[in-house]
């Protein structure tokens, strides 16, 4: 029972990183029917970004919980404004087109990024270590193990999650938001500025990245360039199960993704990364829209 | 003279092959080239069998390094772990090469057919999505069978397919691909892409039509795989991850998706380009990645959309030849011949 229930705990950790990378997966789909999958690549530059920040302007200082809030707060909005650059230079142009376009175009992208960033010299193709941001401590209750990191992480993520739920339900841009994911020409017709709403999503998407990037390097801290395109398939088929589109849907599938994959690699480790394919490919044959997400009708 | 001016591919096939032949013979092209020129051939292979499902029957595949890599382990354990076939006779190995061949063929349109059939109300990005699942779902199961070497691969395959094997295979699937877009097949897949429920009330059994062409698309991609693995002489897992997968699918949109010249150009431009820049070293795949946005964004229907090399001598509508003249003033007499065709265009 103890085994369940830590395997549950970590399992929650790896699920909301999951989350917080597959709710930008889905917002953009949500609004341009699109799949970014240069996604996983605003995860990569915005854990460069916190360690740049942080090695050049702190070097070796120990900081504190404020501090290295600040910090992931000013790099998660440098990536925002990275992911919302690429949205009008590769992405744009091809809005009107068929949509396996743009995915192309993604692909482009994100072979861009990796490469760009491997080729830089002060980056390199070395693993770099990612820097503390936060002294962890353990403690048990019961036998089971907890670490402040890891409560700091699932409790921030549902945190972000209230706080994406009043921006898309309650303000006014996220009204926008809705109206342009229902109907993007209607709502261009209502006055409403369609390519502000694209790349606010885009900002939310990749901040929202560069977050879970940040979590993600403080549990395991290895930073290498290809970091993001293993984790952002992950997210992709968290935000697929869940059902793409759908925001809720996306952090269900996120924590489902997870707590199967810590319960898989805790019993199988060899299994744990097929497996979520096997889990994809039964859920999308059973439910092709996903778990939360509703049937798309086709009009003639 | 006429004859050989209608049939000039029966003179010019041979006679690049000859060419090709020769300078490998004479050492002019070394055998970097060489391997890199095989790639090509097999990297055509692979962008025609994905050009049969994406560009014909537009539904996207992101799991062809799967169907590629069925082919290559099934005809690979063949050769090498069934049946010593470096002890053979010569003549004997290219029997047991040709019987592997054709079983890595069969068995990845075997798998093209499980594949196919649940997936037929899945389609664009879903379909997408599934296929990719598929490919990263083999990957993971080759890496924990021993039997054929697990995550470190499979070594010793004997090298027997070169230049003349992958060029006799890349030659028959450009024209049979070529005579499949041009049947009852191909243009049933056409009028699938351009619109399902149109297809189906004009009487064309889509749901026949789809797995027809994926299991023939995944049989193309298996004999692909069982050349490569003949050729590098080395499988293992990771070769055929999802990036290769989105590598054919980017060779195929780079040339024309659709369009079999431009499946072959694609493949050929974008397999030379990055060994061509490899003196740029880490910067040339940040070259590529700037290249192929600039296609996409500059060239929607990829460099040779919608038009095709008048040797091929396709009469699919809505396709411009393009070539030697004397084709192009042949193929405007046809269609002046046949109205029914300009209206279908």
């Amino acid at each position: 029972m103890a085994t369940v229930i830590q395997l549950l705990v970590y399992g929650l950790q790896l699920g909301s990183i999951y989350a917080l990378l597959a709710i930008g997966y889905t917002l953009v789909f949500g609004i341009i029917r699109m799949i970014n999958l240069a996604h996983g690549d605003f995860l990569m530059i915005g854990c460069y970004a916190i360690f740049f920040f942080v090695s050049l302007v702190f070097g070796n200082m120990m900081i504190g919980p404020a501090v290295a809030f600040l910090v992931v707060m000013a790099c998660s909005s440098l990536t925002g404004m990275v992911g919302v650059g690429i949205e009008r230079v590769a992405y744009k142009p091809l809005r009107a087109r068929p949509k396996i376009s743009s995915m192309i175009a993604a692909m482009g992208v994100s072979v861009f990024t990796q490469n760009l960033f491997r080729s830089l010299p002060f980056i390199g193709p070395n693993p770099k270590t990612f820097p503390t941001l936060l002294k962890d401590q353990l403690f048990t209750i019961g036998t089971v193990e907890f670490s402040f990191l890891r409560i700091i992480t699932i409790s921030f993520t549902i945190v972000i999650m209230i706080i994406l739920y009043f921006i898309i339900m309650k303000t006014k841009i996220g009204l926008h938001m809705r109206a342009v994911s229902c109907d993007k020409d209607a709502s261009a017709l209502m006055g409403i500025n369609i390519d502000r709403v694209i790349s606010l999503t885009f900002f939310l998407g990749a901040m929202l990245a560069a977050f879970s990037g940040a979590f993600y390097a403080s549990c395991y801290p290895v930073l290498m360039v290809t970091m993001g395109s293993t984790l952002g398939t992950k997210a992709f088929i968290a935000a697929v199960i869940g059902g793409i589109g759908d925001i809720r849907g996306a952090v269900l599938g996120g924590i489902i993704l997870g707590v199967v994959e810590v319960g898989i690699a805790g019993t199988y480790s060899e299994m744990a990364y097929g497996f979520s394919f096997v889990m994809l490919i039964i859920v999308l044959l059973w439910k092709p829209e996903g778990l939360l997400g509703k049937p798309m009708i086709e009009k003639v | 003279m006429k004859w050989i001016k209608n049939k000039s591919e029966i003179i010019f096939i041979p006679l690049l092959f000859g060419i090709l032949y020769l300078l490998q013979t004479t050492g002019i092209l070394n055998g970097y080239i060489m391997q890199v020129l095989l790639l090509v051939g097999i990297n055509i292979m692979m962008t025609q069998s994905l050009n049969l499902i994406t560009g014909l029957a537009g539904q996207p595949s992101l799991g062809h390094a799967g169907f590629m890599s069925i082919g290559a382990y099934s005809a690979a354990s063949i050769t090498t772990i069934f049946f010593n076939v470096t002890a053979m006779a010569p003549a004997l190995q290219i029997v047991f090469f040709l019987v592997a061949t054709a079983f890595g063929g069969i068995c990845a349109a075997l798998f093209g057919l499980l594949i196919g059939i649940p997936t037929l109300r899945l389609k664009g990005d879903y379909l997408a999505i599934v296929t990719l699942g598929f490919g990263e779902l083999i990957r993971s199961i080759i890496r924990i069978v021993p039997a054929i070497g697990g995550a470190r691969g499979l070594i010793g395959i004997p090298k027997l397919a070169g230049l003349f094997w992958i060029f006799l295979f890349a030659v028959i699937t450009i024209y049979v691909c070529r005579n499949f877009m041009d049947s009852l097949y191909g243009r049933s897949a056409i009028a699938i892409r351009e619109n399902n429920i149109a297809a189906d009330t004009m009487g064309i059994n889509v749901s026949r039509y789809k797995v027809i062409t994926f299991v023939f698309s995944a049989f193309i991609a298996g004999v692909a795989g069982s050349l490569y693995a003949h050729t590098i002489q080395f499988v293992q897992p990771d070769i055929f991850s999802s990036i290769k997968s989105t590598e054919f699918l980017v060779y195929l949109y780079a040339g024309g998706v659709g369009s079999i010249s431009g499946s072959i150009l694609g493949a050929f431009m974008l397999t030379i380009l990055p060994e061509l820049l490899r003196f740029l070293s880490t910067w040339r795949l940040v070259i590529y990645g700037v290249l192929l946005v600039c296609v996409i964004l500059f060239r929607p229907l990829g460099l040779f959309g919608g038009r095709e090399f008048a040797f091929l001598k396709l009469n699919t509508g809505g396709i411009r030849n393009v070539g030697f003249r004397s084709f192009r003033r042949k193929n405007k007499d046809n269609a002046a011949e046949k109205p029914v065709d300009k209206e279908a265009e």
